[in-house]
């Protein structure tokens, strides 16, 4: 039942990396599930294990123990290539260099992971186009990268991850290279998204990036200090934030 | 409340209502938990005080007269005190702080929780301030008030990561002793 209504669920899930006496567990025995439509915060300093955990959920790292699930189907033990094809169809990549093609229009890139899933050129532009459309960037669809501003190549980047309509979008710290006027923007699209349905996993260090979220887990040396659920409750009214009331 | 009060009087005499109107605006999303009474109640101090006067305006004929507000000249000086004044909002950290150690004395409760508990009650806060800032139309100036109250949260928040360090160190005296930027 878990699996049937969680995104992404991990159990038990261990990643090293290096050997012997220099290695480091940078996940250790973490157990995670994701539901459906859940925006989900991970915060913590930096090698912490939140990047890795990231990784490991949308199949871009193999753990060394345990398993990854995705919309039911276990992807820890897939071959190259059917994981290369699950990642491209169920998950779409949020960076915080963005990893755009720099050769590539605005438009191009969004387009891309649609004609590499095999949609026709057409209905890959016109869902590129759509996408541009809900992050603003209508006007910069024939722009390079280069001619973009770092919130718009992010915002580019958020729409390329959309492409595929994925069952869910894990970002990693996607506001780490942009100023607090980009930040917000990302911030209104990834509320936008969270208010249809779409479930999102955002790793960050930035409380203001967590604090978006529905829950937050908190990371430290590989393991789960802390989880919170952050929405559903009463707000006491914004005056109390500032001592207006009274 | 007071002064800002007396100082959006400086502008040009004003009713109480088109007072509390301007208040609202200017505070935004924030304003809405405004006691509407609370500006009757300020003017009514600052009228005992001497620093606005009351005056009866013609109303219009189906209409009771209504009071119009203005500054007295001791109203236009304590206006320029304080516009002239620089100060610095105390953040009470110091009941937060003596809280843990005499926690920690007492044996009475885990500093470190005490601290995820405040943690989780400020990202709540913020997380609020912040959906309404998200809820603002771009570039409204009310927002900068949520704006600084984002600031100050993530503030304290930085303040409470230092804290559980220091306090998870001090009780467990953890192998893993690295030093994070703050």
């Amino acid at each position: 039942m878990s699996e049937s209504s969680a995104v992404v669920q991990v159990r038990d899930l261990v990643k090293e990396h290096g050997h012997g006496e220099s290695r480091v567990r940078a996940v250790d025995e973490v157990d995670l599930v994701v539901p459906e439509g859940q925006t989900l915060a991970v915060m913590g300093p930096s090698g912490c294990g939140k990047s890795t955990l990231l990784h490991l959920m949308g199949g871009l790292e193999r753990p060394s123990r345990g398993e990854v699930w995705l919309a039911g189907q276990r992807i820890d033990g897939l071959s190259e290539r059917a994981l290369a094809r699950m990642r491209r169809r169920s998950v779409g990549f949020v960076f915080q260099a963005f990893h755009l093609v720099e050769e590539l229009s605005a438009v191009e890139n969004v387009e891309l992971p649609a004609l590499l899933a095999g949609r026709s050129p057409r209905q890959a532009r016109r869902r590129a186009g759509a996408l541009l459309e809900r992050v603003g960037l209508t006007a910069r669809a024939r722009h390079l990268p280069s001619q973009l501003s770092g919130g718009q190549r992010q915002r580019v980047a958020i729409a390329r991850a959309l492409a595929n309509e994925p069952l869910v979008v894990l970002a990693d710290e996607p506001t780490g290279n942009l100023d607090s006027a980009a930040t917000l923007d990302v911030l209104r699209i990834f509320e936008e998204l969270r208010s249809a349905g779409q479930t999102l996993v955002i790793v960050t260090h930035d409380e203001r990036v967590a604090a978006t979220a529905d829950r937050l887990v908190s990371m430290r040396d590989g393991m789960f200090v802390d989880d919170t659920r952050l929405a559903g409750f009463h707000p006491r009214g914004l005056g109390g934030l500032i001592g207006l009331e009274g | 409340m007071q002064d800002a009060v007396l100082a959006m009087l400086a502008k040009e005499p004003s009713h109480g209502y088109g007072l509390r109107a301007r208040l609202r605006q200017s505070l935004g999303p924030l304003g809405e938990s405004m006691n509407p009474g609370q500006i009757y109640v300020t003017l009514s101090r600052l009228e005992k005080a001497g620093l606005v006067v009351c005056e009866r305006a013609d109303g219009l004929p189906e209409r009771p007269d209504r009071k119009v507000y203005a500054l007295t000249p001791a109203g236009q000086q304590r206006v320029a005190t304080w516009l002239a004044e620089v100060g610095w909002p105390k953040p009470d950290m110091a009941e937060f702080h003596l809280k843990l150690v005499a926690a920690a004395a007492a044996w009475l409760a885990d500093p470190v929780e005490l601290i995820a508990a405040q943690r989780r009650e400020l990202l709540r806060r913020l997380r609020e301030a912040q959906q309404a800032i998200l809820a603002e139309p771009a570039g409204s100036k009310a927002t900068l008030l949520l704006e600084g109250v984002v600031l100050r949260l993530q503030a304290d928040l930085r303040w409470l990561e230092v804290c559980e360090r220091a306090w998870s160190r001090g009780g467990a005296s953890r192998a893993d002793d690295r030093v994070e930027g703050v």
